[in-house]
């Protein structure tokens, strides 16, 4: 019996243009920027072919809010190495510290959300530090128990409106503006992130992953260099929450629930890490099936978990490496 | 004097409900975060046993424990032993399968004051003045004795000694014959069949509620974390600083601040000794 293999051979066009920057027709450039532009389209187009359907509009805001935290998921797990169990931390952050902002000090919503981002950044960040020199399960211990911790805090001083939360926050002007402050901060941190992979700083937080020993021979302090990723990451995910703060028009425990720390972390896994996209792409397909799941209460996180274990272990690789993989390869049956 | 007796009865629950969790560290370096869903899954089951199929207490209480064992061996060896040594799923992997239990369990049913355990013992003693009934007293007596039983256990038994080989350095063991993975199964089989054996104990002193799941995993993280991740001793040396500040928190503050009791120590612990209390032998390892 004749014995056959399964050759991959890289198309010519992913060769050229991996690196060398040697791309001349139009073809080849439709090729590098096809998907990409698919995806900004797609994206910007969306509100409005969902025009006749306001609920939908609304699901495809509280995604980009679940991207964002994906995003920042995947940044820290798959680039830095520090795994975060506990997005829902930032969004609370952010969401409480945008209602400080704006209901409190009375600043309007243009600036109480970048506001937040800043000051719910630093202070995670400033939380985060105690654990950031050490390797190891810490940082995920200590990710996975400060919602827990703000929550108590929170119920036992009854500071910050208690468990009713603080209602009255601004909502957007108009709702395309709604849709479109997410979509566009969405868009320019993937594309953003994906940028500072390409830099310098890129290469060495990367480094920090793989081998933190030869990071810090080349004279670079590790913990700077994580404190760094923390801030950015905790930065996207603190904006998220402010922005579903303000969508809310309120902020309250539950901005703190469940949801928000294991929706990323299987979005990151099913998506496949490491390139910020397959987060994406895992959001895309996750938060729509929460959507319709919603029948099921609490059981939903019971399907992201069964899901979630199922890619690690059989699938690993994810969704978005298999698609690459099959757009920038030939396969064909070759012979021994 | 009831801080006295008080503390030390909170401790040696603090140290019961961690053991698990520290001894499945020690050994084989997974970090098990379905600890506290073992915990709240025995007791439910210990409830089924005795409500819905109606068998005796003892038999009930037997039938949970070898299954909570059951379920830590088999999560070992159909899911983790296929990711081990890739730190970032593993963390994933037993978090997800903790909420997964976890949450299954809320969505069940399992909710509101119904889910009761009988207690043991029934009836109060006076212990240097304060009036303490007889299930802690239960508590604190087993506590005390699955720590000599697994003192014992470790240092004469060979399995024991395989365990304790593995935990002190992995390919050495290999090399003198002890299967790794064997051992790992073991080891989250006594891991998980402790923290049944807790939850049949600590349970009967309240309801079943699902919450209590997320706060097992959390103080048994607070207590290895703060005796050093995998030391047994310092855990148990640990377990008696969180359960005495506990305690005097809550009758100096209120009980809402146990929590951040828990966590203040872990975070005091990573700034001024990272290895924690006891875990002198691993802290070139694990600082940056």
């Amino acid at each position: 019996m004749e014995v056959r293999r399964k050759e991959r051979i890289d198309r010519g066009i992913k060769v050229r243009s991996e690196g060398i920057y040697c791309v001349s027709s139009p073809k080849e450039m439709l090729y590098v920027a096809g998907p990409r532009a698919l995806l900004i389209a797609g994206l910007l187009l969306l509100p409005l072919i969902l025009e006749m359907a306001p609920y939908w509009k609304r699901v495809v805001n509280i995604m980009c809010v679940y991207g964002l935290l994906a995003i920042s998921f995947d940044f820290l797990a798959n680039v830095v190495g520090l795994v975060c169990l506990g997005g829902a931390m930032f969004i609370g952050v952010g969401s409480y510290m945008t209602a400080i902002f704006n209901v409190y000090l009375h600043l309007p919503i243009y600036m109480a959300i970048p506001l937040a981002g800043l000051s719910g950044a630093l202070i995670s960040t400033l939380l985060l530090l105690p654990c950031l020199s050490l390797r190891g399960v810490y940082f995920a211990i200590v990710t996975l128990m400060y919602p827990l911790l703000f929550t108590r805090i929170i119920e036992a001083l009854n500071i910050l409106g208690g468990t009713n939360g603080i209602t009255g926050l601004d909502s957007f002007p108009n709702p395309y503006l709604e849709n479109y402050v997410i979509i566009v901060l969405l868009l320019v941190f993937l594309f953003g992130l994906r940028r500072l992979m390409d830099e310098d700083i890129g290469l060495v937080l990367r480094g920090v992953k793989d081998n933190d020993q030869s990071v810090r021979a080349s004279g670079v302090n590790v913990t700077h260099m994580k404190a760094l990723a923390v801030f950015i990451a905790s930065f996207i995910g603190c904006l998220g929450g402010a922005y579903l703060a303000h969508l809310y028009m309120w902020t309250g425990l539950s901005l703190f629930a469940l949801d928000f720390s294991i929706i990323p972390i299987a979005a990151a896994t099913i998506g496949g890490g490491g390139y910020m996209m397959g987060a994406l792409i895992g959001t895309f397909i996750l938060v729509p099936l929460s959507e319709f799941l919603r029948f099921f209460g609490t059981f939903r996180i019971v399907i992201y978990c069964l899901i979630l274990t199922g890619f690690i272990v059989f699938k690993s690789e994810g969704i978005m490496t298999y698609l690459s993989r099959k757009y920038s390869q030939f396969e064909r049956w070759a012979k021994i | 004097m009831d801080i006295l007796v008080y503390g030390i009865i909170n401790s040696v629950t603090l140290s019961l409900l961690s053991l698990g969790f520290t001894l499945v560290y020690s050994i084989s370096r997974l970090p098990n975060f379905a600890h506290g869903a073992l915990y709240i899954t025995t007791g439910y089951f210990i409830w089924l046993f005795l409500n819905s199929l109606g068998l005796g207490y003892p038999l009930a209480v037997m039938l949970g424990i070898a299954l909570a064992g059951l379920i830590g061996a088999l999560m070992y060896r159909l899911v983790l032993i296929r990711i081990r040594g890739m730190e970032i799923s593993e963390i994933i992997a037993t978090y997800a399968i903790g909420l997964a239990i976890i949450e299954g369990l809320r969505w069940g049913g399992l909710r509101g004051t119904t889910f009761t355990l009988p207690s043991f013992a029934s009836g109060f003693r006076d212990i240097l003045g304060v009036n303490v009934d007889d299930q802690r007293l239960l508590v604190v007596g087993v506590g005390f004795s699955v720590f000599a039983l697994l003192y014992l256990f470790v240092r004469l038994t060979r399995n024991g000694l395989a365990l304790r080989g593995i935990a002190q350095d992995e390919r050495a063991a290999m090399m003198l014959g002890i299967d790794s993975d064997r051992m790992a199964v073991v080891s989250f089989a006594i891991g998980s069949s402790l923290a049944g054996l807790s939850a049949a104990l600590i349970l009967p002193l309240g309801n079943i509620v699902v919450e209590a799941g997320y706060n097992v995993l959390l103080f048994s993280i607070a207590v290895s974390v703060i005796g050093g991740l995998g030391s047994w001793a310092g855990a148990i040396i640990a377990s008696f600083v969180i359960g005495f500040a506990q305690i005097l928190t809550e009758k100096f503050l209120s009980s809402h601040f146990q929590m951040v009791i828990a966590l203040l120590a872990i975070i005091i612990t990573l700034l001024i000794k990272p290895s924690g209390i006891l875990g002198r032998q691993k802290e070139l390892e694990e600082r940056v």
